[in-house]
């Protein structure tokens, strides 16, 4: 019997390039909701410095950079993205793994916020949602978490089994953009 | 319609599920009697006017609010989380 | 025709179109209507109940006549007011509610039959009798009055929706409009403007006034020019404001130029959310007709609307031009059309002491009382003092006097305040939380008063958003004073028009007074004024001044109909873009979907899931043939399924436990680690909400199982009953439904095919039944449960998601060397109605843990969620309906879900209901169909044969009752 060979949610799909915008799955490597446990929110954070180099991210903000980045992910929980999440970690939350949960896109160019105006009531303008910044919103129905990585590129998510529907909705909404700009 | 989630900020109400009344946080001692449980599943007011619902943050950060609005002018007031509402009621 | 010199028109840009066939030529920055006044076709459209020929009528989105319908096929689009539709080459537009031509309406007849044809005709005339109503009136009535029509065919254009946000919204880029947005974007605001029109300037477009020394419209487009430099502003042309909601959310019609719109991927609209922390109206007002015999004919226009035709179109709608009215509106446009070479024939102002320093034929006080024509004006009647005059004329301009444009003002249920100084309704501050008023739609009608009002409008604005105005100056501008005297109508016989799109005359409001249909709302439903898409923005305030004076009141005493969103008619497939077809809900794959689809599996919708139905084997043609084969398969070899669409939830922390024995009836702090239990969940009421498996992975860590169905629901209850009845308990709920791809390998050789795969053996032993543990396949970490939903000996094993497509294939190929194969929902069905075990069909929503048989699930120990409901007397009633199997026994051997029971003997009515059938299949396990149902007493009734009466499907058949486990009752399959 053959290994079992992985498939990214995405496969198939992406990449995609419409005029100045690009569409790429990013390979997010290991991502882990971290819960802390009641009391243990500093703690947890000193043990992600200590383990990760950084710090526990405040409501709707990123930690780190792309390779090894923290989004707050909710009202009691992040996700570690990017390194396999250091042991010592278990003893102030509650470690998940979600590696395979969510597709993971990259959506770059100028633009972008328009194409993601068409798809989320999520209100991007760059002063308000800055680079470093992220939120879990709707997206075309779809629970999403959005983060700004960039002046013109943001970090999609959603659930993996909505990977085809996201990409249909991006790139009709990229399609459109892009006719306008002409 | 805008919520301002406690955690996430002014939002589209559609990020939002609506419960019902916020009375729901106050769940009666199994032995309270026949009315009180009554009053806690069934019962409500339907006032014109200020008004304390359950909205739940489904498509954005799983929390669970106590919203007070007026049913009248759909002026949003107050939100605060359930869980601190639910704390100074214990 | 077209004048000389003049205009917004590039005269080096023609454009070609065509109106009912004939073909025109414009230039780029027409409009349709401006475009066929040059060419002085004057007759448009036929009018909604009589047929009456109409021509243009104003020069915006206002218009109640110029209706006309643009493409073909799929893509025809009725209802396009010429007013406000770009030309572009290859416009092909038609006119509508006229046959066989517009020239020759045979259905202008019905305006011969206008006595019948007055307020409330319906209701009178087609009374009886009463099936004549369905079968003769209404399709005779329809056919005789409307407007376009739709294609009847899919909507094949592009629409999208869109969202936007900004500090301030400015709606509308007049003189008010421009400064409100130049103060508050000087100010460091963010600042959307919007304007329906093509371009910015507003009124400055069509008159002739200057700002600063400059033609009004050079003064707008060079600051909407520095507007548009700025980071900090975007300018929305063509985008319509059409209503104001709650918490500062405005909805917008953005309508995309023909040019853009034909690109592919390019929307047709867009219909725009705008959340605003503050906003200007700057919306203008609009000039109103004034009643008068005859008033309707095409060539009678809105004095403002000529002036603009003459100054942005360089278009004169006529060769003698007459003018009517009771403001200075008509002698700006008189002053315009003889400065633009035009001959006046006269102008009559009814105020009788106006005055007038042109050189023309001029009526101080007089009134015009009627017109002639045929198919448009060419007289018209003129009363005077001294009597009656008639003056030849093919184009009369009118003004009663502007209404501002206070709609959105109103949405929120406001009322706006008469003004009488300007005989007019006015925005009063506040009617929408954090908008004002600003220029002409507060009441402010000159362009200096409009310029100042934008600033403070503005300055309000940002005062309330924290924010320091900038300085900024008012520019220089006239000042005339407003004076007017009302005039609504003039009296005399005949018809005069008020409502022009639905034909609504002053009579027909009197008559409504006369009938009692006093109040102002059932006037306006008993004639239809104001009903037609142009939501009578040009008639209502006339209408209502008319109701006034029939019954006796004063006009704010009389009151106005509710403004209602939109502003302007708006496609629903606009507003609802994005949600055609399968854009309609997001779409969830499995990780097998492929493969089943490989497989030529057809797919089923479960929630937003595709599942596969039945994965068909060569030969076979009908589902049924492929769901007994999989059924067979899975109780005689091996069987696999996906089942990763059942929800997941990961539960963590010291008070795990708790948060379970809180949630389930029945006990979880008791079960070991590495050990399963089913789990029945409640409602507070009394009722069952879910079921599943629930899994001890280790002292402070569950998986709980939830169903498809109830995924979202329970997750969201999971997160109530903590955050919100016990925040105090340290326990982290995460779901974890997408991170695993699981599947069910069921079946007396399920254990043969996994050993061949797991890197560690299994044996009944080490891994019983409701066994849980990790697992693995060639080093890739799995877990693996003992559980079974068809009843026999039974996997789920998951994976990382990663491997899911690549686990299920393996699987299918090993069991089809087991003699098994992929089984699908079909098949999961029947397996599992042989057991009797339940879904969704029989959760759902009225049954509770007692009607189930599963009343001793609610352990006595603790507390638990809809304990106490659930001990109701209602709702442990022994004469409630509860769960039985059927089983044919009559001469139709098919059993039907939905059907209902009655006792053998009793008449099918409701009254005799026993209860209703939940779930069917066909065994083929048992060889024939079985059914699981809730009858009234049922457990002590097995045996009892009943009537099942499917009213549907005309099905009535004898059933018996049983046990609802009709396969393996001891359950010793699945331990095996
Ligand atoms: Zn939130």
């Amino acid at each position: 019997m053959a290994d079992l060979t992985a498939k990214t949610p995405c496969a198939g799909l992406l990449p995609l390039s419409i005029g100045t915008l690009t569409l790429t799955e990013v390979d997010p490597g290991h991502m882990t909701a971290v819960a802390p446990l009641k009391g243990q929110t500093s703690a947890l954070s000193e043990a992600l410095k200590t383990a990760h180099g950084m710090a526990l991210p405040a409501p709707n903000r990123a930690t780190g950079k792309d390779g090894a980045r923290t989004i707050w992910f909710g009202h009691a929980h992040s996700l570690l993205i990017g390194p396999a999440p250091d042991p010592s970690l278990a003893q102030y939350a509650a470690l998940t793994d979600q590696s395979d949960a969510w597709a993971v896109v990259r959506l770059e160019g100028p633009g972008a916020a328009d194409v993601l105006a068409r798809l989320t009531p999520l209100d991007l303008r760059a002063p308000q949602f800055k680079r470093g910044h992220t939120a879990r919103t709707d997206l075309m129905h779809m629970m999403a978490s959005i983060t700004r990585t960039g002046p013109q590129a943001f970090q999609i998510m959603v659930f993996r089994s909505m990977a085809h529907t996201l990409v249909h909705d991006l790139k009709t909404a990229i399609e459109a953009v892009t006719a306008r700009a002409g | 319609m805008r919520i301002i989630c406690p955690h996430c900020g002014a939002r589209d109400r559609r990020e939002f599920t609506y419960q019902g009344d916020a009375v729901a946080l106050e769940r009666p001692a199994p032995d309270a009697g026949g009315a009180a449980w009554d009053d806690y599943l069934h019962n409500r007011e339907n006032p014109a006017g200020v008004t304390r619902d359950l909205w739940y943050h489904e498509q954005g950060c799983g929390a669970w609010l106590v919203v007070t609005r007026n049913t009248v002018t759909h002026a949003v007031l107050t939100t605060d989380l359930a869980a601190t509402v639910r704390e100074g009621l214990a | 025709m077209r004048l000389d010199g003049k205009g917004q028109i590039d005269r080096n840009s023609p454009v070609s179109f065509s109106f009912d066939g004939r073909r025109y030529q414009g230039f780029a920055g027409d409009t349709l209507a401006s475009a066929l006044l040059a060419h002085d076709v004057r007759l448009v459209a036929r009018s909604f109940k009589y047929h009456r020929p109409r021509g243009v009528l104003t020069a915006g989105s206002e218009e109640p006549n110029a209706l006309v319908t643009v493409g073909q096929g799929a893509a025809q689009d009725p209802n396009i007011r010429a007013t406000t539709l770009e030309l572009f080459d290859g416009l092909e537009a038609r006119s509508q509610n006229r046959w066989p031509s517009l020239e020759w309406d045979l259905l202008a007849l019905n305006d011969l039959g206008a006595p019948f044809l007055g307020a409330g005709f319906y209701y009178k005339t087609f009374m009886w009798p009463r099936a004549f109503w369905e079968k003769l009136y209404e399709p005779v009535i329809r056919r005789a009055a409307g407007l376009g029509a739709l294609s009847g065919q899919h909507n094949a254009d592009t629409y999208e929706r869109a969202h936007a946000h900004c500090d301030l919204l400015v709606i509308g880029a007049g003189p008010a409009g421009l400064m409100a947005a130049k103060l508050a974007a000087d100010s460091g605001a963010d600042v959307i403007l919007c304007d329906e029109d093509t371009r910015t300037g507003g009124r400055l477009n069509a008159d002739t006034q200057e700002i600063d020394g400059l033609p009004g419209a050079l003064w707008a487009e060079e600051i909407t020019a520095e507007l548009a430099a700025m980071e900090n502003v975007r300018i929305m042309t063509r985008t319509t404001v059409t209503g104001a909601y709650d918490g500062g959310t405005y909805g917008a019609l953005e309508r995309l130029p023909h040019a853009v719109a034909s690109r592919k991927g390019a929307p047709k609209e867009t219909f725009w959310r705008i959340v605003a922390g503050q906003a200007v109206l700057a919306a203008g007002a609009l000039e109103r007709p004034v009643a008068f015999r005859n008033n309707d004919r095409p060539g009678i226009m809105m004095a403002s609307a000529v002036r603009a035709y003459v100054n942005r179109w360089a278009v004169s709608p006529g060769r003698a031009v007459t003018l009517f009215g009771n403001t200075d509106s008509i002698h700006r446009t008189a002053a315009d059309l003889i400065d633009a070479g035009v001959h006046v024939a006269a102008l009559i102002d009814a105020r009788p002491d106006a005055t007038c320093d042109l050189d023309l034929r001029f009526y101080p006080g007089g009134q015009v009382c009627d017109s002639a024509g045929r198919k448009g004006l060419e007289a018209i009647s003129i009363a005077t003092p001294s009597g009656i005059d008639k003056i030849q004329t093919d184009c009369l301009a009118m003004s009663g006097g502007w209404n501002p444009s206070v709609h959105l003002t109103c949405h929120m249920n406001g009322r706006p305040v008469w003004n009488p100084e300007i005989a007019a309704f006015v925005p009063q501050p506040g009617m929408v939380p954090g908008l004002t008023a600003a220029g002409a739609c507060n009441g402010q009608f000159s362009t200096h008063q409009c310029l100042t009002d934008g600033l403070t409008a503005a300055t309000t604005a940002l005062q309330a958003l924290g924010r320091r105005a900038a300085a900024l100056k008012s520019p220089r501008a006239e000042d005339t004073p407003y004076a007017i005297t009302p005039l609504w109508s003039v009296p005399g016989k005949g018809r005069a028009w008020l409502d022009f799109q639905n034909d609504v005359t002053v009579k027909d409001v009197k008559q409504a007074a006369t009938e009692n249909f006093r109040s102002v709302e059932h006037m306006k439903r008993y004639t239809t004024q104001g009903m037609a898409t142009d939501q009578g923005k040009s008639s209502n305030t006339a209408a209502l001044a008319v109701l006034a004076d029939a019954t006796g009141r004063s006009i704010p005493g009389t009151g106005t109909t509710t403004f209602r969103p939109p502003y302007v008619p708006t496609a629903i497939a606009a507003m609802g873009a994005h949600a055609q077809g399968t854009g309609f809900a997001p779409q969830r794959f499995t990780t097998s979907h492929r493969a089943s689809l490989d497989a030529g599996a057809p797919m089923i919708e479960a929630g937003l899931w595709y599942r596969p139905s039945v994965f068909p084997a060569p030969g076979e043609t009908h589902w049924r043939q492929s769901c007994d084969r999989e059924v067979g398969m899975v109780r005689n070899a091996v069987g696999v399924c996906d089942v990763s669409t059942l929800g997941k939830i990961d539960i963590q922390g010291p008070d795990a436990a708790k948060l379970l024995d809180f949630v389930y009836t029945n006990r979880f702090s008791s079960l070991k680690p590495g050990r399963c239990r089913y789990g029945l969940m409640l409602r507070e009421d009394g009722h069952v909400m879910d079921d599943g498996t629930t899994a001890r992975l280790g002292e402070h860590h569950y998986v709980m199982t939830t169903t498809t169905a109830a995924a979202a629901q329970v997750m969201r209850h999971l997160e109530f009953t903590h955050q919100a009845l016990h925040p105090e308990w340290d326990v982290s709920l995460i779901s974890v439904t997408e991170q695993w791809a699981q599947f069910a390998v069921a079946g007396p050789k399920s254990r043969d095919l996994l050993n061949g795969l797991l890197d560690k053996p299994l044996s009944n032993d080490n891994f019983p039944f409701m066994a849980c543990g990790p697992a693995s396949i060639k080093g890739t970490k799995a877990r693996l449960f003992r559980i079974s939903f068809s009843g026999e000996q039974a996997y789920e094993i998951a994976v990382p998601a990663r491997f899911g497509d690549s686990l299920f294939r393996q699987l299918v190929a090993r069991a089809e060397t087991l003699d098994g194969g992929a089984y699908g929902m079909e098949a999961l069905n029947v397996l599992r109605i042989e057991k009797g075990f339940l879904t969704h069909a029989e959760l759902h929503g009225r049954t509770t843990a007692f009607d189930l048989g599963m009343a001793r699930m609610i352990s006595d120990a603790k507390d638990c969620i809809g304990k106490t409901a659930a001990q109701r007397p209602g709702l442990t009633d022994p004469d409630r309906e509860q769960l039985v199997g059927l089983k044919p026994v009559g001469a139709i051997k098919q059993l039907t879900a939905g059907a209902h029971l009655f006792t053998a003997g009793d008449a099918p009515t409701r009254e005799n209901a026993q209860g209703y059938v939940t779930s069917v299949a066909f065994s083929p396990t048992l060889g024939h169909f079985m059914g699981l149902a809730f009858v009234q007493r049922g457990p002590a009734r097995l045996g009892e044969v009943i009537t099942l009466v499917d009213h549907l499907r005309g099905i009535t058949t004898r059933v018996e009752i049983c046990d609802p486990v009709f396969f393996d009752q001891d359950g010793g399959r699945a331990r095996g």
